[in-house]
């Protein structure tokens, strides 16, 4: 029994890690992607910060950064798993809206509007929208994982007692 | 003997429970849901502008080209309605599974499925709100780095109409934010 509870322990401990781990490994990868390029005559900087949405995405993914630091210390009987089932949803909500937008933007980027006279830049700055691509990648795990961890908190609020694999 | 079969039935009776009470606060949150999220797929579908523009000057004749807006050009915005529309679905059948009442239970298994499909409309809709939120800052203020122009000045009524789905969306997302954490807070843990 003792050893039951010590691996469902490990395991949720090792997602919120994971997750803590996604969240943060998409702040860098989006943060460090700048490239410039010329066109035609003038210079083209391509950085996070053009875009609302990536900015958004960064202020976001930071954001759960923090609380899954946070979370990691929380000591596993503590009364506090009600109020982290109520953060988590908020959270999980704010990571996807997040990727949900710099994803548009992205679309956009790679491929332009043609009804709104919208050009692609990613034939210009290729390794800009590769990088933006891998952030992207990451805060879509990060959104798994964090979906995980919501059904895993409203399974321990239903039976805390009762011993189950994770 | 009948005496005896008699008790046992009225025994029974008693032992059946009785009638849980209806959730009126929740009901009314899922329909007040529900039709924002309705009034914002809608107000988004039916999105559609038609202008023209004057494209150049041959003599003293202009040509004119007509040019539409709709809200298929963008995937965000077909996602946006698409997002919304499974969400006015899901709270319609949640509004029927609560009018009819607990005939629809599997060992106890009810409450934790309407908790579950709760929160994955909840992601749902919240997706599609931040996709078309910033869909649609790009169309009015454009981006000058990437040298998009703005199409907000020139399709006026279209940005607005899309401005009012996106405000329904907002408050369908804090109502159905409210009834996710009633529907969670009502599965009682099991002493």
């Amino acid at each position: 029994m003792e050893s039951i509870t010590k691996a469902r322990k490990i395991c949720h401990l090792l997602l919120r890690f994971l997750a803590f781990g996604a969240t943060l490994s998409a702040v860098i990868v989006m943060a460090t992607s700048h490239e410039k390029a010329s066109v035609l005559v003038f210079q083209f900087e391509a950085k996070y910060t053009n875009t609302p949405a990536f900015k958004y995405f960064v202020i976001a993914n930071s954001l759960v950064t923090v609380y899954g630091f946070l979370v990691l210390f929380l000591p596993p009987e503590s009364f506090l798993w009600r109020l982290a089932v109520a953060t988590d949803l908020v959270f999980t909500m704010l990571l996807v809206s997040s990727i949900s937008a710099a994803l548009a933007i992205a679309q956009v980027g790679k491929k332009g509007n043609s009804h709104a006279a919208w050009l692609p830049i990613c034939n210009s700055v290729p390794k800009f929208c590769n990088q933006v691509t891998g952030a992207l990648v990451a805060g879509a795990i990060a959104m798994i994982i964090y979906m995980i961890l919501l059904l895993n908190s409203i399974h321990r609020v239903l039976d805390p007692l009762i011993l189950r694999k994770c | 003997m009948a005496s005896g079969n008699v008790e046992k039935l009225e025994l029974s009776f008693s032992a059946v429970p009785d009638k849980p009470k209806k959730d009126w606060v929740l009901m009314s949150l899922r329909v007040l849901a529900f039709l924002a999220t309705a009034s914002a797929t809608l107000v988004m579908a039916l999105n559609k502008q038609t202008k023209n523009f004057v494209v150049a000057t041959i003599g003293t004749t202009p040509i004119t080209v007509s040019i539409t807006a709709k809200f298929h050009h963008t995937p965000a915005f077909i996602f946006f309605v698409i997002a919304n529309g499974v969400a006015s679905l899901h709270n319609l059948v949640m509004i029927g599974v609560d009018i009819l009442g607990p005939r629809f239970d599997y060992k106890g298994l009810r409450f934790v499925l309407i908790a579950i499909l709760d929160m994955m409309n909840l992601v749902l809709a919240s997706a599609g709100d931040g996709a078309a939120t910033f869909m649609s800052e790009l169309g009015r203020n454009g981006n000058t780095h990437a040298r998009w122009d703005k199409i907000c000045d020139k399709f006026e009524s279209y940005c607005n109409r899309g401005g009012a789905a996106l405000i329904a969306s907002f408050i369908a997302i804090i109502l159905l934010l409210v009834t996710t954490v009633m529907s969670i807070s009502k599965l009682k843990p099991k002493n």
